[in-house]
């Protein structure tokens, strides 16, 4: 059975999905695929001096297709085009079903089969599962939750974004 | 007001549930209960929290906690509530004598006459093992603090 008491945020690791200038500061960003105000804050990132660490909390009883979306951002990153999917699915949310999924591996050149066959897979489950059990256990209640500077947002404004951006 | 403190035993109160009827201290004996009080049916911050409850009930029957959402609202509108949220958390009402057992409990809010958003954990033998009360009513506690307060009952 998980451990789903109180832990700190998990530190960056070898297998987080992150994007940005190495000396940039860091964002771990909670967010799913379905949830408007992650897709905001993402826009909102894009052209920042950031480093982002996309986390997956997929709350399926929010959101239907979270799960589903999460997985093909993984089956994409096992084929080396995670934020290429990961700014395919912000930027169209309304179309999340299996057929769209296809529809966005296909556009990205991905190999499909291979993608429907990872994004199905344990491997994947687990991989999904493992950032929503390390957000639940830092307290992670609402998307998007960002950890920053040693500091945890929920929505930020313009401030907030302004401040864990700076260098 | 603070939230009934752990070693306590927990006062007689009478809530409605969904169906209309009586939830009384009685009702706790036998099982660990988390009661969930939380302001507003429908208000944004109380739907994203039961949600990401919602995804740890599997975690919770293992533990034996039965976990149950109390408001001031009426019984019909926790009801609503919990099937326009679509999850499985049983809901009690707090809505005649108005915020009665939540004043028993150490967590109504009285200016805008809520709950206040806290967290109290009692065991089978109606002892308060745990309780928490967030800072102000718009920071949700995660599905962790939970957790926590389990840790807290005796095995």
């Amino acid at each position: 059975m998980r451990d789903l008491s109180s832990a700190p945020v998990p530190e960056l690791g070898p297998d987080d999905r992150v994007r940005g200038p190495s000396g940039a500061p860091l964002i771990l960003l909670y967010g799913d695929f379905e949830c408007h105000f992650c897709a905001l804050v993402h826009s909102r990132l894009v052209g920042r001096d950031v480093r982002v660490a996309f986390r997956h909390f997929p709350v399926e009883s929010q959101h239907s297709r979270a799960w589903p979306a999460a997985g093909a951002a993984e089956a994409a990153a096992r084929q080396g085009r995670f934020w290429e999917m990961h700014d395919s699915l912000f930027a169209d949310r309304g179309r999340l079903e299996d057929p769209h999924l296809w529809a966005r591996a296909q556009a990205l050149g991905l190999d499909l089969d291979r993608f429907d066959v990872d994004r199905r897979s344990d491997a994947v489950k687990e991989r999904v599962r493992r950032d929503f059990t390390g957000g639940l256990r830092a307290g992670v209640a609402t998307t998007p939750t960002l950890f920053a500077d040693g500091h945890r947002y929920g929505m930020p404004d313009e401030e907030v974004l302004a401040r864990v951006a700076k260098s | 007001m603070t939230p009934a403190a752990p070693g306590t035993r927990v006062p007689d109160f009478s809530l409605t549930t969904e169906r209309g009827e009586e939830f009384t201290q009685e009702d706790l004996d036998g099982q660990t209960t988390v009661l969930v009080f939380y302001p507003a049916a429908f208000s944004p911050g109380c739907s994203d929290q039961f949600h990401v409850y919602q995804e740890v009930l599997g975690e919770l029957d293992a533990r034996g906690a039965k976990l149950y959402g109390v408001s001031v609202d009426s019984s019909w509108a926790v009801k609503a509530f919990r099937r326009h949220l679509g999850v499985d958390i049983p809901q009690l009402s707090d809505f005649e004598p108005k915020g009665e057992t939540c004043r028993a409990f150490g967590v109504y809010h009285a200016e805008p006459g809520t709950a206040q958003r806290a967290l109290i954990v009692i065991g089978p033998d109606r002892v308060v093992r745990w309780s928490y009360q967030a800072e102000h009513p718009g920071m949700l506690p995660g599905a962790n603090l939970i957790f926590d307060g389990l840790g807290a009952v005796p095995a």
